[in-house]
């Protein structure tokens, strides 16, 4: 197991060096003139120029990538065009931000999408299985930002219950411990700043996990399906188990296998997803940065951003095979 | 003699042949679902083409003291920020989502059918240097790689199409090559070889043929996925330049007045919903029909 996880992390190393070049090359060979991209349309030739000087764009491209290579070794991505702030600060800033709604999403997606999917199971061709699938088909067929746009129109405007936009009420910012406002909060014992958090949490998490919660009831569903047929569920019924035994003990545990590889599938698209629920509801997350960076043509947050959203799905993807091997004792280590 | 052979006759199951290009028309005939969204999306289909003379009104003639109105029996789904009727904005729209859709899915399978068949077929190197290579692109959620391409490439119903054309190709490969590597093992490929073909006579000819159904249902689904996407960026601002009506840019400045005027992103969201949810459908159909063993 150990040998295992060794070699996927050494792995990743040339999936990161990838990854960066990609980015590099993406941003490079499809820009004419970068300098005269960020500085927009009403900048004079001297300061196009002094800006290729400065961020050494008018060295050959290879020089250039082993230049930007040695800096995001040291985690140096730059500094922000809009803020002049190093770029990694500013990501490092709202990382939190991300992470909080993107845990809150994928628990909402799985707790909710499993239970849906062994019911509808369970409960073959009953309304709840019709009503749930047809749900679970217009979760994967809405756009998420539309859906979040709907929601806000329903639950802030209309009915008042929660708040349109943002991270927490202005001022209300528990005492910073591990920047996620909903733990800092109970780490604090701050009730108000919780509550606050909460309310602000709960329409993009709902939004953001409206896919996956909808592929995750499929999958749970057709899996749970294939393993109540099997031989030894109808032993487990017929030695006169109660049916919740069986249905959660005997039958859940095996369908949870290819159930947990969708779940990790999800984190992919959850990530891309952010980008726009936190677009839709202000959120002050990486997603809402990077967008923003492109509208202003903030080349170096664009390029940090990009791979440091793809550095988060690799290492993901990474734990999750991970777990998965370790959870599913047939797969092989090699 | 005679009474015997007639109940043999009776007895014998009428055994009906069917080609399996009818054999799949009698099974997707059946998925009611299935059929429902083929209709809706040759509908649509029509509409978009002959959008000028199926739309009520001019979808970019401005009409301000009409700003903002909304639905009424002059005009069904009301009108926009600059009075222009949302219900002709949509019909123009689905011109846009179908054409992103489909080119960029078409863009996506012939490079992905290229590459994947290449890596399939010869292995090795060349294989391991493609699909790493795929493996670096499906490291970004794909969405993310649109916008950052969109950033680069410009706003542009062309540029759109690239964009989500380039980043869904990853898929593709990977599915043609897996389903090449397990066709290339059959005998009649060897037959094929063995007769003098040149390699790209067996992999177009003998291999391809044989490997489009999952392909096939895949790109349906991918439309969908396409269709999303393009609105994802229509939605941000990074799409089609206005004052072109596409659904996601529609939703993307109606935003903004939301509050008071629901109706400006209500509408078009419904629009993506119904296509995507229609190719979706489509999709899982043509699947059960291709390949009843895929079938949940």
């Amino acid at each position: 197991m150990l040998k295992y996880i060794v070699k996927r992390l050494l792995l990743l190393i040339p999936v990161l060096f990838g990854i960066s070049l990609f980015v590099f090359l993406v941003l490079h060979l499809f820009t004419a003139d970068p300098a005269a991209m960020m500085l927009g349309q009403h900048a004079t030739a001297e300061q196009v120029a002094a800006l290729r000087e400065e961020l050494g764009f008018n060295k050959p491209l290879y020089v250039q990538f082993g230049i930007f290579l040695s800096q995001i070794v040291q985690g140096d991505f730059g500094r922000s065009l809009m803020t002049r702030a190093p770029v990694t600060d500013e990501l490092l800033t709202r990382f939190p931000a991300t992470v909080e709604l993107a845990v809150a999403a994928m628990l909402i997606a799985t707790v909710v999408g499993v239970t849906i999917g062994v019911i509808s199971a369970v409960k073959q061709y009953s309304i709840f299985d019709y009503l749930s699938m047809v749900g679970a088909l217009l979760g994967v067929s809405m756009p998420i930002f539309w859906l979040g746009l709907m929601l806000i129109i329903l639950f802030s405007v209309t009915l008042g219950w929660l708040p349109v936009s943002g991270r927490i009420a202005v001022g209300m910012e528990p005492t910073a411990i591990t920047h996620f406002y909903l733990l800092d909060s109970l780490l604090t014992g701050n009730w108000e700043a919780f509550k606050s958090a909460l309310s602000h949490l709960i329409l993009p998490a709902v939004a953001l996990a409206s896919y996956s919660m909808a592929i995750i009831a499929r999958m749970t569903r057709s899996t749970m399906l294939e393993v109540i047929r099997q031989d030894y569920i109808r032993t487990a019924r017929s030695k006169g188990l109660a049916e919740s035994v069986v249905v959660f003990k005997h039958a859940l545990r095996n369908a949870l296998i290819p159930v947990t590889t969708v779940i990790g599938l999800q984190m992919g698209s959850l990530l891309g997803g952010a980008v726009l629920t936190e677009t839709v509801f202000s959120w002050p997350g990486i997603g809402s940065f990077i967008v923003n960076a492109i509208l202003a043509g903030d080349f170096p947050v664009v390029q940090g951003g990009v791979i440091m959203v793809a550095t988060i799905f690799v290492v993901v993807n990474l734990i999750v095979d991970i777990l998965y091997a370790y959870l599913d004792p047939r797969i092989k280590y090699s | 003699m005679s009474q015997a052979q007639v109940s043999v006759q009776v007895n014998e199951p009428v055994e009906q042949v069917y080609s399996p290009a009818a054999d799949f028309w009698r099974r997707l005939r059946k998925n009611k679902l299935a059929m429902v969204s083929l209709v809706f999306l040759l509908a649509l289909t029509m509409v978009a083409v002959f959008a000028p003379y199926v739309a009520p009104y001019d979808p970019y003639l401005s009409d301000m003291p009409k700003a903002l109105q909304g639905p009424s029996s002059e005009h069904l789904l009301g009108n926009d920020e600059l009075g222009r009727d949302i219900l002709s904005r949509i019909i123009y729209g689905a011109r846009i989502s179908l054409r992103v859709g489909l080119i960029a899915v078409g863009i996506a399978l012939s490079a992905g059918m290229v590459l994947g068949s290449t890596a399939g077929y010869y292995g090795g190197r060349l294989d391991n240097i493609i699909m790493r290579l795929m493996d670096i692109m499906l490291a970004f959620p794909s969405i993310l790689l649109a916008i950052a391409l969109m950033a680069v490439l410009g706003r542009g119903v062309e540029n759109a199409i690239i964009a989500i054309g380039i980043v869904s190709i990853p898929e593709y490969a990977r599915i043609v090559r897996g389903s090449v590597l397990s066709v290339k093992e059959n005998e009649y490929v060897q037959a094929a070889c063995a007769i003098g073909n040149n390699d790209w006579q067996i992999i177009f000819r003998h291999i391809l043929p044989n490997v489009m159904a999952p392909v096939i249902v895949r790109a349906t689904l991918g439309i969908s996925t396409a269709i999303l996407e393009t609105s994802a960026l229509g939605f941000l601002g990074l799409g089609v330049v206005p004052p072109y009506a596409e659904w996601g840019t529609m939703l993307g400045s109606g935003r903004g007045y939301m509050f008071n005027a629901p109706h400006l992103v209500f509408f078009p969201g419904i629009a993506i919903t119904l296509t995507v949810m229609a190719f979706n459908l489509l999709g899982d159909g043509l699947r059960d029909a291709l390949d009843p063993r895929l079938r949940r």
